[in-house]
């Protein structure tokens, strides 16, 4: 006979008040407020050496490398989807490894090597993986697209590195790009058109292509 | 060019371009990140300003009060326009909610002022010190409370035979209800645009929509302007899904800031506020109701379904598919709107029968057991080649059987364990479903121009390629058209100084723009035989052939252009039915402990009429069944009763599918044409991909573990306690 | 996100020392929660300081033959080092289990642990919430809230939010013990049971850290053998958080340690529990989750902590 595990419904409460109440509502649940004199100065200049030049920036601190790219470098193939790193089309190499360029800042890249999709290929000059997601149709709308690209260069040296993934069965074996390890591999980016099968399939070109 | 009868054998059936595989002409841009989306054009116009939209805290009332004091005075800050400092503005035909202006609130997340500064930082900043002061109305956001209210009233939309009296009567009857949730486009691009107003007289739009032209008659009207002083263009949109059909609050924001600062302002609607900002597709609540004789033929369909709206909406019918579908002699069909204060639900993807066939083809996959039969053969028996619902009308062409009887093949059906919760791998249950797919087709006036310069065709209209392959299938339309190879055809889209096409919507886009461009070839090629003088030549090779005379396109020196619509006459609706037709098959396994349901394996066969390019064309459906697989096991915008909002409204709480998610999947198109529908003989498809698919990942979870989900997602919460024991 | 001021620091005293006489000073490292946050102004700090510089990037042997992760370590860098692979394989599962290649390129182990919750009330700030706003009340416990995330147990009539981290269950299992730097220079050493800290009435208060006290380093005891498994179940197949994760470690003779993850403010363990895995999932969960306090919308998550658990056992 299995023991019970003993619980009790937690109740619930009625917050909102009657109809026609008075109250203000935009503020009041965010943080106080702050003094206006910040330690130092509220803006940084710093460089960043992009697709291989160096470039200095002179910006907000909040500015994301995102924003920096988008905005102050005009290099718009990186794309901002979410900015909450919930999408994954903001995805560049920074040091060679990918990160979500939304939520990192600007100013925290001196001198670190950022590639953008720009970086990696031309409409002239592809990259291969560029080159395979447009031989499978890997996109549709392309919002998502210079994310995936980027995310599945990344992949495929991560898989080569040995790093390993949620998906990988042992540990301490050698791990092979297979659909499950791609596909785990790739969740970070999401395609609301849905070109994932075709996406895998890209991948799995550019990878045949390299081995 | 009016098409007033079925088209009859002509270029199309012989086609070299058109119907092949060619990869997307905008697939290098796409690639490479040089595709200009609306908020990245650095380069139309200089000294752009941010924008940053705030949004009612509320859900319905009156704004008191609005402080932005301390807005206006911090760093950067240009401009600041809240609400209440305009007159409410005027409301397009297809919108509900007002945009903007006055101190009603009608929705959470409306927007209720826009700031305007030098950087974005500055405008997020400066908008997150705006306070407003509210007075709060009494809400009403509970669905089933309405369906409770409304369910038995009301005059059906559909009434044949007698409904009633054949329930009583028949062998075997269904009665069950079934709920789908509220699902959000979250296409991947926010709604976004650059605006010029800066004085008030001429105003160019960069944007991100759907429908080039329902976009400026939208400003025109929320502004109070004339539409000829209006430009719109959105060359590229990254995904739309229905969410991009109307004009929405970051166009509205940015030319009140545009106006306010006089200088253009770029705004996107930040994520975490666009889900309650924008629309969405309502729930449904349905009862399906269905009889049958021992023979296994329908006697009955009734189909009761609500859905939610703001007052004056449209909702979503999830009833629209009921009258046509299948056959039955005796029908009854009837949706309620049921009036709640929720965000502007509107139409999301295959609206209607995308959230009619989740419920709907659970109820055939059940009525199928109950009368022992194989599901497939079931929706065999019970096929019509006529409006079950007006029998006078038959379709323009049907091949649903079709569809179930390959994929079935195709699939192994034949090899799947019928009993329920029958087979099992290791700690996984497997199962297998299918589902028919419905989806109505409508064709919408479309023009666009064709002009001949230096041996190159370049076609300019106002229809849109929102990742659906409109470039190139035009592009390969031209081509065909013009007897030109495709690398001598230039497609311009997206912008309102071009002829006014259908836009892309309801899977009228593909089929109606191209032959709107066939129109305008059509009409090119009129002038160039004029031109040389000759009599209906022929178009081949690049050459301008008229008996022994040939002519290289290239060789015409002069400029030639033309522009030309196609007309879809009222024989297509009066005298037919068009629609198009597929089935999905799908193996899921269900984790024996945890009932976490994965798909293995998807198959869809189309029937669309001509596909113009199948690898846009599959890409469409697969799009569709990976949006179906969101539908059936994640995708559900949470609400809260009291508050009156979607509470999951970002892309880490609405779960869309991931790469993990989605397996290989195969898609076979019917080889079909349909004369009715077009010149090309061409229906939609991208809407028809996700129709059916949620129903069937729900019947192979049924087939999986015995146990019958009927309210989606079908998330693990609602299989844990009937599972097995592990 | 409000304006701040930003400084590097090259060593952890002085970036404790520097946190400590800074106003409205925190410490950024990835970033990937804390800019999340602050876009919402969730977080609103007036001066960041870039603690990436510290050099607290290494994973080092201990004495006792146990493993040093220094703060920096990112979730990648922790998941594929081989020790961690070969003794603390629940480690590596946790960790690859938790959002995406590109996060976890990014966060670091000590702000995986600091991360806050992911309650759609917390994140939303139009409605009240104690956590952020304390004494605003808790939209999560509101009629008609939508709670089927929350936490079900250690939870309070003032906040019912789950801590997100899958990485802090499977450290949770493994003893581990966080090592700070006090911003007058002192080290201290806290198991991460004592870490975190029960809502109660004060949720916004997490954890036992002192103003400006700074992680350096998390320790692992030596390993514990066995079988080590991390199931986290969610609705999508990837890049989502738990709506009931199980970190597992089972030795050959059928006892061993089991913490949960998705259900409470901090990773979930209790001995007794602990004691009843040889007589199997239901002894386990009915001590676990003895006196859970679930909403009607997450009762299920009781239900299927024990199946998940289960399904573990049954596999071997």
């Amino acid at each position: 006979m299995s023991p019970p595990i003993r619980f009790e419904m937690r109740r619930r409460t009625f917050l909102v008040g009657t109809a026609s109440a008075v109250v203000a509502a935009n503020i009041p649940w965010r943080a106080s407020a702050q003094p206006t004199s910040l330690a130092g100065p509220d803006r940084s200049t710093f460089t960043l050496v992009v697709n291989g030049e160096t470039r200095e920036l002179a910006v907000d601190n909040r500015t994301t490398l995102l924003d920096a790219l988008r905005e102050h470098l005009e290099l718009t193939g990186t794309k901002k989807g979410c900015d909450h790193g919930q999408c994954g089309a903001c995805t560049v190499h920074v040091n060679g490894e990918r990160i979500n360029s939304c939520l990192s800042l600007a100013v925290m890249h001196q001198g670190d090597e950022v590639t953008t999709i720009e970086g990696l290929g031309t409409p002239q000059q592809l990259d291969p993986m560029q080159q395979a997601f447009f031989d499978h149709d890997g996109f549709q709308c392309g919002y998502c697209t210079p994310g995936q690209i980027c995310s599945a260069k990344a992949v495929l040296q991560e898989i080569r590195d040995n790093v390993p993934s949620h998906v990988t069965k042992d540990l301490t074996a050698r791990i092979e790009a297979t659909d499950e390890e791609i596909r785990e591999r790739m969740s970070g980016n999401i395609c609301r058109c849905g070109a994932y099968a075709n996406i895998l399939e890209a991948i799995h070109q550019a990878a045949g292509e390299q081995a | 060019m009016d098409f007033n009868q079925p088209a009859d054998q002509n270029l199309f059936d012989r086609a070299t371009v058109v119907g092949k595989p060619h990869a997307r002409i905008d697939g290098l841009l796409k690639v490479t990140g040089t595709a200009p989306y609306a908020y990245e054009r650095h380069d139309v116009i200089a000294g752009q300003l941010y924008g940053y939209p705030v949004g009612s805290a509320i859900a319905k009332g009156r704004i008191v009060a609005i402080d932005t004091e301390a807005a206006r005075g911090a760093p950067g800050v240009r401009s600041v326009v809240t609400t209440l400092d305009i007159e409410p503005l005027g409301i397009w035909d297809y919108n509900v909610a007002r945009l903007f202006g006055g101190d009603v609130v009608e929705h959470y997340q409306q927007a209720i002022a826009v700031v305007v500064a030098e950087t974005f930082e500055q405008a997020r900043a400066a908008a997150a010190l705006i306070e407003t002061t509210y007075e709060r109305d009494d809400i009403d956001v509970d669905l089933e409370a309405g369906w409770q209210r409304l369910q038995g009233t009301g005059e059906p939309s559909t009434q044949v035979g007698d409904v009633d009296a054949a329930f009583e009567s028949a062998a075997v009857t269904l009665d069950e209800m079934y709920h789908t949730p509220s699902q959000s486009h979250a296409m991947m691009e926010p709604h976004a645009s650059i605006v010029d107003w800066a004085d008030g007289g001429q105003m160019t739009v960069w944007t991100s929509n759907q429908m080039i032209e329902w976009n400026r008659q939208s400003l025109a009207t929320t502004f109070g302007i004339e539409p000829d002083r209006i430009r719109v263009e959105s060359p590229y949109i990254g995904g739309g899904f229905g969410g991009k059909l109307w004009l929405r609050a970051d166009a509205v924001l940015a030319a009140i800031g545009s106006r306010a600062v006089g200088a253009p302002v770029k705004l996107a609607l930040p994520r975490p506020f666009m889900i309650n900002n924008t629309t969405h597709r309502s729930a449904t609540i349905q009862r399906i109701r269905l009889a049958a004789g021992a023979d296994g033929k329908l006697t009955a369909i009734d189909h009761e379904a609500a859905s939610h709206t703001l007052p004056g909406g449209r909702g979503e019918n999830a009833t629209a598919q009921t009258p046509y579908f299948y056959a039955a002699p005796n029908r009854r069909v009837i949706h309620h709107l049921v009036e709640m204060h929720l965000p502007e639900a509107s139409d999301m993807r295959a609206p209607g029968e995308a959230s009619g066939l989740m419920a709907l083809e659970i109820a055939m996959d059940e009525m199928a057991e109950k009368l022992e039969m194989d599901p497939v053969e079931f929706r065999v028996l019970n096929d019509t080649q006529v409006n079950p619902s007006d029998p006078s009308i038959p379709f323009s062409e049907r091949h649903f059987v079709e569809c179930l009887r390959e994929g079935a093949e195709r699939f192994g059906w034949a090899d799947r364990n019928p009993t329920p919760g029958g087979r099992r791998e290791g700690m996984w249950l497997i199962g297998h479903g299918m589902a028919g797919a419905y989806r109505g087709h409508l064709n919408l006036k479309s023009g666009a121009r064709a002009t001949l310069s230096n041996g190159r065709v370049v076609i300019e209209t106002d229809m849109t390629d929102i990742g659906t392959g409109s470039y190139t299938i035009l592009a390969q339309t031209a081509a065909e058209t013009m007897g030109l190879p495709l690398g001598r055809v230039e497609v311009r889209l997206g912008n309102s100084a071009w002829p006014v096409s259908s836009g892309s919507g309801g899977q009228f886009g593909a089929a109606s723009s191209t032959a709107g461009v066939y129109a305008a070839c059509v009409a090119l090629r009129q002038q160039i035989a004029e031109r040389l003088g000759v009599e209906d030549p022929e178009f081949r090779d690049g050459n301008v052939i008229a008996g022994d005379d040939v002519t290289p396109l290239a060789a015409i020196s002069e400029e030639l252009s033309a522009e030309d619509s196609i007309n879809f006459g009222g024989f297509q609706t009066e005298e037919y039915l068009m629609a198009t037709f597929g089935a999905h098959f799908v193996e899921v396994g269900v984790h024996v402990a945890t009932g976490e349901t994965r798909v293995r394996r998807m198959l869809a066969v189309c029937d669309s009429g001509r596909i113009l390019n199948p690898i846009t064309a599959r890409s469409q459906v697969i799009g569709g069944m990976v949006m179906g697989t969101g539908a059936a096991l994640s995708e559900e915008l949470a609400v809260d009763l009291e508050h009156g909002f979607f509470v999951n409204h970002d892309l880490a709480g609405y779960e869309v599918a991931v790469h993990a998610d989605i397996p290989r999947q195969e898609v076979v198109f019917l080889d079909t044409v349909d004369g009715v529908a077009t010149p090309l003989k061409a229906k939609g498809v991208g809407e028809l991909g996700l129709c059916g698919v949620a129903a069937a990942i729900a019947n192979a979870a049924y087939n999986a573990t015995g146990i019958r989900v009927r309210d989606y997602p079908i998330t693990l919460d609602r299989m844990i306690d009937r599972l097995p024991p592990v | 996100m409000r304006a701040f001021s930003y400084e590097r620091a090259s060593e952890p005293a002085q970036a404790a020392s520097r946190a400590a006489e800074i106003p409205g000073a925190k410490f950024i490292a990835g970033g990937t929660n804390l800019l999340d946050l602050m876009k919402l102004e969730i977080e609103t700090p007036m001066h960041l300081i870039d603690v990436s510089g510290t050099g607290l990037d290494g994973i080092t042997a201990t004495e006792d033959g146990g493993l040093r992760i220094g703060a920096l370590v990112s979730n990648t860098d922790l998941a594929a080092n081989e020790r961690v692979r070969r003794d603390y394989g629940v480690l590596t599962r946790a960790l690859m289990s938790g959002a995406s290649g590109q996060l976890r390129n990014k966060a670091t182990t000590a702000g995986n642990l600091l991360q806050r919750t992911r309650c759609p009330y917390f994140y939303d700030t139009a409605m009240p919430c104690n956590k952020r706003s304390p004494g605003a009340g808790c939209a999560a416990l509101g009629q008609g809230a939508f709670s089927r995330q929350l936490g079900i147990i250690g939870t309070s009539d003032a906040c019912i939010a789950t801590h997100p981290s899958d990485m802090a269950v499977a450290l949770r299992v493994l003893d581990a013990e966080v090592e700070t730097i006090t911003p007058s220079g002192a080290s201290r050493t806290i198991p991460l049971d004592e870490f975190y800290r029960l809502p109660g009435d004060t949720p916004d208060v997490e954890t036992v850290l002192m103003p400006g006290e700074f992680i350096t380093a998390v320790t692992l005891p030596p390993p514990v053998g066995g079988r080590q498994a991390y199931h986290k179940v969610r609705d999508r197949a990837s890049y989502a958080f738990a709506l009931v994760s199980v970190a597992l470690v089972r030795q050959a003779d059928g006892s061993g340690r089991v913490a949960l993850g998705g259900v409470a403010p901090q990773p979930w363990r209790r001995a007794a529990a602990d004691a009843a895995l040889p007589d199997g999932a239901n002894a386990v969960m009915s001590r676990l989750l003895d006196g859970a306090s679930p909403t009607e919308e997450n009762a299920f998550k009781i239900r299927l902590a024990e199946r998940t658990l289960a399904g573990m056992l049954a596999e071997g």
